[in-house]
């Protein structure tokens, strides 16, 4: 029994060091903290916000200090995670996944004082503020080079879960693939998922099987990415980091998420004492989207043509969703030169419904 | 609606490659529950394997040296579960959980560097003649040499706990290990190779993930195959051919529902996404209606002189 009483006694000495290591933080502190639905090394989604992460650190140096927790589900754990970061003293809370909605504003209810921000999400309460970028307008980009460079006339879609963000991705992507390809057929896989490479790989090589020549994913992994190198002769976009990893593959531009400053002002809005819960909403024109460079496999008047597309939705000058548009059933949704709305009935925000052309439905 | 974009030879041939790393995992699993030891580190394993068998694949440039590598790398970390469960008498269940939580983050730390990394590519083995039948060849036959390995272990695991003294002495061990210790047997020492054979398969199993199926490293990339590994060594009752009937239903579904979905069929995608559970469920608690049950001395801690 010697040595069961000499484990339980290291066990008990690892559990109060850990424990102290995480609660023994300096008062002075502001202390932030960000809770990620994959990894850090995910190469996208989460990438990104840790980026962010780092950078709030290299701003403020010892003024501040971040934790973070990675792969938390999305669902009843996210909110045990959350109680225990603000329980350890964090001022500010990032969570960075629209599944993380419900478990934020109810965290959030048993904290007043500590300032949340929920990502992609449309919830606000006194203490959460809702935060995301336009993404739809690098999809309307990504759409019309995949337009143009598709010879199958086949798009694949990964999608993630069928949600707002997501579908206003098909649309726009949709939409202007078919500007300059009425051809164009799009082949939709909802993965359940937003990260798992094996998955998203799996996925990608059924598109491909398909027909699909072109893949676009809502997913936050690089899998899809090297299942289009393995086929060869695929194209695909980096989704929410650069990925230029696969520069001299299949990967000819990419929608990069710029998250860092924001991060910066808002812990700074901490800081002073001055943050207030808002509704925060930016593109391409605030620098939260980017779009990374597209490589030489697309032609240079396809790309001259992106990039002007991209300077004008910077600019306001044109809407990724410009009347005239149906919707999937045929019914009217924006007339001609009309612009969608952010909010109501048919605005953005709530996007529930394919435009016309799409031939697959909406999960509920 | 449009069935005829369906490949049938691709998509059974996916289906293969989404069924292996499974039936690797589990079939491993198998052996050391077998034995009567419960360990939930199989997650753990697998990226640990699934790193190893990647980072050394691309610095010698040979994938089998990377198999063989992850391979090495799960036994390794196996035998950290064996070494707590085995001498210091620690609990399964805890040290299990341990070890998928220290695989992932030693995965990942090993990782740094390697991400955005191409593996170089696994030769395709076609089988002389039979890869030439038509529709049979292309599915069955011309694969990877680690599906064949995969296939050759569940026959080889079977026929040796069904027929042989060694497969005899295992499950005495994890039916009742005080009376395999009176009869002489060493449990500790049995139980400790069947976890560095369970160690040894769970790499292997996260080494196809990584060199086959993405083909990339990305953290945390097995994403949950080795719990469902361990369920379905569970519904599959302990037997080596319902384990590889449930690895194909559940990767096949897998692949299938994928394919359906890209193709279209007008089956709602929520009943689709979560048909691979649900048949694969199904399917083996059917089977097991013949009352099998787990290995009586499963999870038991062991003790010589208790």
């Amino acid at each position: 029994m010697k040595r069961r009483t000499l484990l339980a006694s290291a066990a008990m000495t690892a559990g109060l060091a850990l424990g102290m290591a995480t609660t023994g933080f300096a008062m002075d502190k502001t202390k932030v903290g960000f809770v990620y639905v994959g990894p850090v090394g995910d190469g996208g989604w989460t990438y990104e916000h840790n980026k962010g992460r780092l950078a709030v650190e290299e701003h403020f140096g010892d003024a501040v200090e971040t934790v973070f927790v990675e792969s938390v589900p999305e669902g009843p754990d996210a909110e045990r995670v959350m109680t225990q970061m603000a329980l350890e003293g964090a001022d500010l809370i990032f969570t960075t996944s629209f599944g993380y909605m419900d478990q934020t504003i109810n965290v959030a209810k048993k904290f007043p004082n500590v300032k949340f921000e929920h990502a992609t999400g449309y919830k606000q309460a006194d203490n959460v503020s809702v935060y995301s970028a336009r993404f739809y307008e690098g999809r309307a980009i990504q759409g019309h080079i995949a337009g143009n460079m598709t010879e199958s006339n086949v798009i694949g879609y990964i999608a993630s879960f069928p949600i707002p963000e997501v579908i206003r991705g098909i649309n726009s992507a949709y939409i202007h693939a078919k500007k300059v390809n009425p051809d164009v057929e799009f082949k939709i896989i909802w993965a359940y998922t937003w990260f798992d490479p094996a998955k998203e790989a799996d996925a990608a090589k059924a598109l491909i099987e398909q027909g699909a020549d072109v893949i676009l994913q809502h997913t936050d992994s690089t899998a899809p990415l090297a299942a289009a190198a393995e086929a060869g002769n695929v194209i695909g976009f980096g989704q929410a980091s650069d990925m230029s990893e696969y520069k001299d593959g299949p990967r000819v531009s990419s929608i990069i998420d710029d998250w860092a400053p924001y991060y910066i002002a808002r812990t700074q809005a901490v800081i002073d004492g001055s943050w207030e819960s808002v509704s925060t909403w930016d593109g391409i024109g605030a620098g939260m989207v980017g779009i990374g460079d597209i490589t030489d496999k697309v032609p240079a008047s396809v790309a001259a043509e992106a990039m002007e597309m991209k300077a004008k939705l910077a600019s306001g000058e044109y809407h990724a969703f410009t009347g005239p548009l149906n919707k999937q059933d045929g019914s009217v949704w924006l007339k001609e030169g009309e612009t969608a709305a952010d909010y109501g009935d048919n605005g953005l925000a709530g996007m529930n419904f394919y435009v016309e052309g799409i031939t697959a439905e909406i999960p509920n | 609606m449009d069935f005829s974009s369906i490949n049938p030879v691709l998509l059974l041939a996916s289906l293969i490659v989404a069924a292996t790393p499974l039936l690797l995992a589990a079939i491993g699993e198998l052996v050391v529950e077998k034995a009567g030891v419960l360990n939930l580190g199989v997650e753990g394993m697998m990226i640990t394997g699934a790193i190893c068998g990647f980072a050394i694949a691309v610095n010698t440039g040979s994938p089998v040296v990377g198999l063989l590598a992850a391979a090495v790398g799960g036994a390794v970390l196996s035998m950290l579960f064996a070494l707590l469960t085995q001498y210091a008498l620690a609990n399964q269940v805890a040290s299990g959980l341990a070890l998928t939580l220290f695989g992932l983050g030693l995965s990942s730390l090993i990782g740094q560097g390697y991400q955005g990394v191409k593996p170089p590519s696994f030769p395709r083995f076609d089988i002389p003649v039979l890869s030439d039948i038509p529709f049979l060849g292309p599915v069955l036959f011309t694969q990877d040499f680690i599906v064949y390995l995969a296939f050759f272990l569940t026959l080889g695991v079977w026929a040796v706990l069904k027929y042989s003294r060694a497969g005899l002495i295992l499950r005495a061990v994890g039916e009742s290990h005080d009376a395999a210790h009176a009869l002489g047997y060493k449990v500790v020492r049995i139980r400790v190779l069947a976890i560095l054979f369970g160690g040894a398969c769970a790499g292997m199993g996260g080494a196809y993930i990584s060199l086959i199926r993405v083909p990339q490293w990305t953290e945390g990339m097995t994403a949950g195959i080795g719990w469902i590994a361990l369920a379905l060594v569970v519904f599959a009752s302990w037997k080596p051919w319902r384990v590889l009937l449930g690895a194909c239903l559940f990767g096949g579904i897998n692949v299938l529902q994928l394919n359906l979905q890209a193709a279209g069929i007008a089956i709602p995608v929520e009943i689709l996404a979560m048909s691979p559970y649900v048949i694969t469920i199904v399917v083996l608690v059917i089977m097991s209606a013949d009352r099998s049950r787990a290995p009586a001395s499963l999870g038991k801690v062991f003790h010589a002189g208790s």
